[in-house]
């Protein structure tokens, strides 16, 4: 598909809601309605997306969505699946659009339910990495020595002193069909995989790297270039796992230091100060490096994890 | 014509929601519901009930299938209890919120600590402000009428909210008894398919469960409070409408017992009605004018049905089994809220009984009648609630 072609596309997120400017998400929701086309229903739990798409007579949303609470998006998606399988529409299939806070955290069980039972729903987390919608507080999926409102940066912190959860691994576990890591750096693989999962049935799941400039710290026309840095330093690692099976990765074009990613933003610029900033750089470096020989980033890399053939697509 | 048959009170249940051909059944174990959902499973495994049974983490799981379900177009039932219906709460609220019906069976149990398995309605009664119907029942004929109603009142265009049937557990839900059921053609007669004007659908997309800015709010809340207002004719309308078909009728939202000439009038709820009922005809064999009121429909509270049963009657007791901490038993509240400043308004007691399945037996009864009584001869009426059957001997 051309440019053209993609510009000519029906818009099923469309412009006016109430998004910070430059965020990662809202461009994200954007792309992947146009991967799905609008026969599907969109279940959102509480979050950003909720919040900024959702003010009473004011919503962008083209294709029929629901919101109900925070941390049962997945049972609330279990629901209409099976509403839709007893009347018989099987043209329709089910998203679930939600954030780190209700997916990592406070709904993870309802998660778990769900994909341990098997339903059949594209469940997609707009991972910003913290509770952006409430100011910025600490989640399960703040990344390590990330400064957040609930777990600052100070005299005796460097902020986060545990690791991101690892949930596409965690979801993996669970046995199911597709998972798949995207950012919205790169939004024809985005749009690629939101196509590939919908050509699976039952509980699968996609993580996007969601950059927010208000709370990351970063100017808004740099949203799409911070996300790339994530790719390129290894931290934000872009997989598909098919059956339990990584069958691709997105090689690193030109590797970059964790620095050069981190000192784009606010919530890490503590570390550039002090002995314990320097430890703690050391720290996220080993992270990323420890990603690109589990994943096999580098061209010409064999990852360590898989024995299945591997795609390198750029 | 209907079938007779002797049955556990939760398999009453299971074929009043099997004839209620519901779409999704969400099924989460906790005592003493377990019967119910197990038996539906048994049903759908025997291929006797198409219908999507979710067997769900949790009961907020559980409640939010039905959600989910219920947005979607389709009718939906789940049972539980106690901690279940506490863990639900969050999800019945914004239920109500967003005008999603299904139907929940509240199989009354205690609430933790501490822990215990036997019957209040401590559980219920803590979920009275969410926006769910609440219908309380005497005996498992009772629960089955209820539940094909419960449907139709939920799914009611003028309504739109969630049902809860309550129903006392053990004493109801695993008891034996005489049941009669409808034949499948009555029911489907009588409760047509649910065909809501909105629902998610590709072909017209809505968007649901906004964010109400301060401008709206208070509206939609109106809006759910004044369903239930309003909902008090229809709920009365649908049982109407079902006891031509059963050919029962246990009253509206009420049932008053006795009550034209009483001078003290019990009121109650649930499976404790039975006992009362039996106690007053022994007090009035005995010469004692007392007459009873059963609270069918709770919530919406149906004060103007009570008030006609008890504007003669010199004292009420209210005999209920939950208590709010620092206050006093909720349905007392209700009912003196209703009737304070009412001209020649009777003198509300309340006595709190029942709690974690403490027995209400006839002597229990008749303890509270007597006070009631020393109240009429008083006039002096007593402002803690009256624990009855408290027994010191244990206390600290």
């Amino acid at each position: 598909m051309n440019t053209k072609e993609i510009t000519n596309q029906e818009e099923l997120f469309v412009s006016g809601h109430r998004a910070c400017h430059g965020c990662g998400m809202a461009i994200a929701v954007r792309h992947i309605l146009k991967a799905t086309g609008k026969n599907v229903i969109v279940v959102t739990p509480t979050g950003c997306l909720e919040t900024f798409t959702s003010p009473f007579g004011y919503s962008p949303w083209r294709v029929p969505w629901i919101h109900h609470l925070f941390e049962n998006g997945p049972a609330i998606a279990t629901g209409v699946v099976a509403a839709l399988k007893a009347q018989g529409r099987d043209d329709t299939r089910v998203l679930a659009i939600g954030g780190d806070g209700s997916t990592f955290d406070i709904g993870f069980g309802a998660l778990s339910g769900m994909l341990e039972r098997g339903d059949d729903v594209l469940y997609i987390c707009a991972d910003n990495g913290a509770y952006m919608n409430t100011g910025g507080q600490r989640s399960g999926a703040s990344p390590l020595y990330s400064a957040t409102t609930t777990d600052p940066a100070g005299r005796s912190s460097v902020g986060k002193f545990q690791m991101k959860k690892d949930i596409p691994t965690i979801v993996a576990a669970h046995g199911v069909p597709y998972v798949a890591t995207a950012s919205v750096a790169y939004l024809k693989d985005l749009e690629k995989k939101i196509k590939k999962a919908m050509t699976y049935h039952g509980p699968r799941y996609i993580q996007i790297d969601s950059t927010c400039p208000s709370v990351w710290g970063f100017p808004s026309d740099r949203t799409l270039e911070v996300g790339r840095l994530a790719v390129e330093c290894g931290i934000t690692p872009l997989f598909e796992m098919e059956n339990g099976e990584i069958t691709k990765v997105r090689k690193i074009k030109k590797k970059i230091s964790i620095e050069d990613y981190l000192k784009t933003q606010k919530r890490f610029r503590h570390l550039f100060a002090g002995d314990q900033g320097r430890e703690a750089l050391k720290e996220i470096q080993d992270l990323a490096d420890a990603n690109i020989r589990k994943y096999g980033l580098l061209k010409q890399a064999k990852a360590e994890t898989t024995t299945s053939s591997e795609e390198v697509f750029t | 014509m209907s079938q007779v048959q002797v049955v556990e009170g939760s398999e009453a249940v299971a074929y009043a929601v099997r004839a209620s051909r519901p779409h999704v059944i969400s099924a989460y174990p906790i005592s003493p519901q377990t019967h119910i959902v197990e038996r539906l499973a048994q049903m759908v495994a025997d291929g006797e009930l198409d219908t999507q049974y979710v067997r769900v983490e949790s009961e907020f799981s559980a409640a939010s299938v039905l959600s989910g379900a219920s947005a979607a177009g389709s009718r939906a039932y789940t049972a539980s209890s106690s901690q279940g219906l506490l863990l639900m709460t969050e999800v019945l609220y914004a239920s109500a919120g967003m005008r999603l019906p299904f139907v929940i069976t509240g199989v009354n149990r205690t609430i933790s600590a501490p822990i215990s398995i036997q019957v209040d309605h401590q559980d219920t009664i803590s979920l009275r402000d969410s926006g769910v119907i609440q219908l309380y029942v005497e005996s498992s004929q009772e629960a089955y009428d209820t539940h094909l109603a419960a449907f139709k009142i939920a799914e009611d265009p003028a309504i739109l909210l969630p049902v809860m049937v309550c129903m006392d557990g053990w004493i109801l839900t695993h008891s034996y008894e005489r049941v009669s059921f409808l034949k499948q053609e009555e029911v489907d007669r009588f409760l047509p398919p649910f065909q809501p004007a909105d629902f998610l659908d590709v072909k017209e997309p809505k968007s649901w469960g906004s964010y109400g800015e301060e401008e709206m709010l208070m509206e939609f809340k109106f809006t759910v409070y004044d369903a239930m207002q309003k909902g008090k004719q229809r709920i009365k309308d649908v049982f109407s409408d079902l006891s031509l078909v059963t050919g029962r009728d246990y009253g509206g939202l009420i049932e008053a017992y006795h009550t034209g000439d009483a001078e003290v009038v019990l009121i109650g709820m649930g499976s404790m009605a039975g006992t009362i009922k039996e106690a007053v005809d022994e007090l009035r064999s005995e010469g004692k004018k007392v007459g009873f009121v059963k609270i069918r429909c709770y919530r919406p509270f149906p004060y103007e049905d009570i008030w006609e049963e008890i504007k003669n009657a010199q004292v009420v007791g209210v005999m209920e089994a939950d208590v709010s901490m620092g206050s006093e038993g909720a349905v007392s509240m209700d009912l003196k809220a209703k009737v304070c400043g009412r001209a020649n308004a009777p003198l509300v007691l309340d006595f709190i009984a029942g709690l974690g399945g403490r027995e209400i037996n006839m002597d229990l009864v008749r303890e509270i009648v007597g006070e009631a009584e020393k109240v009429c001869k008083s006039g002096v009426p007593f402002q803690e609630p009256y624990w009855a059957g408290l027994n010191p001997s244990i206390l600290p």
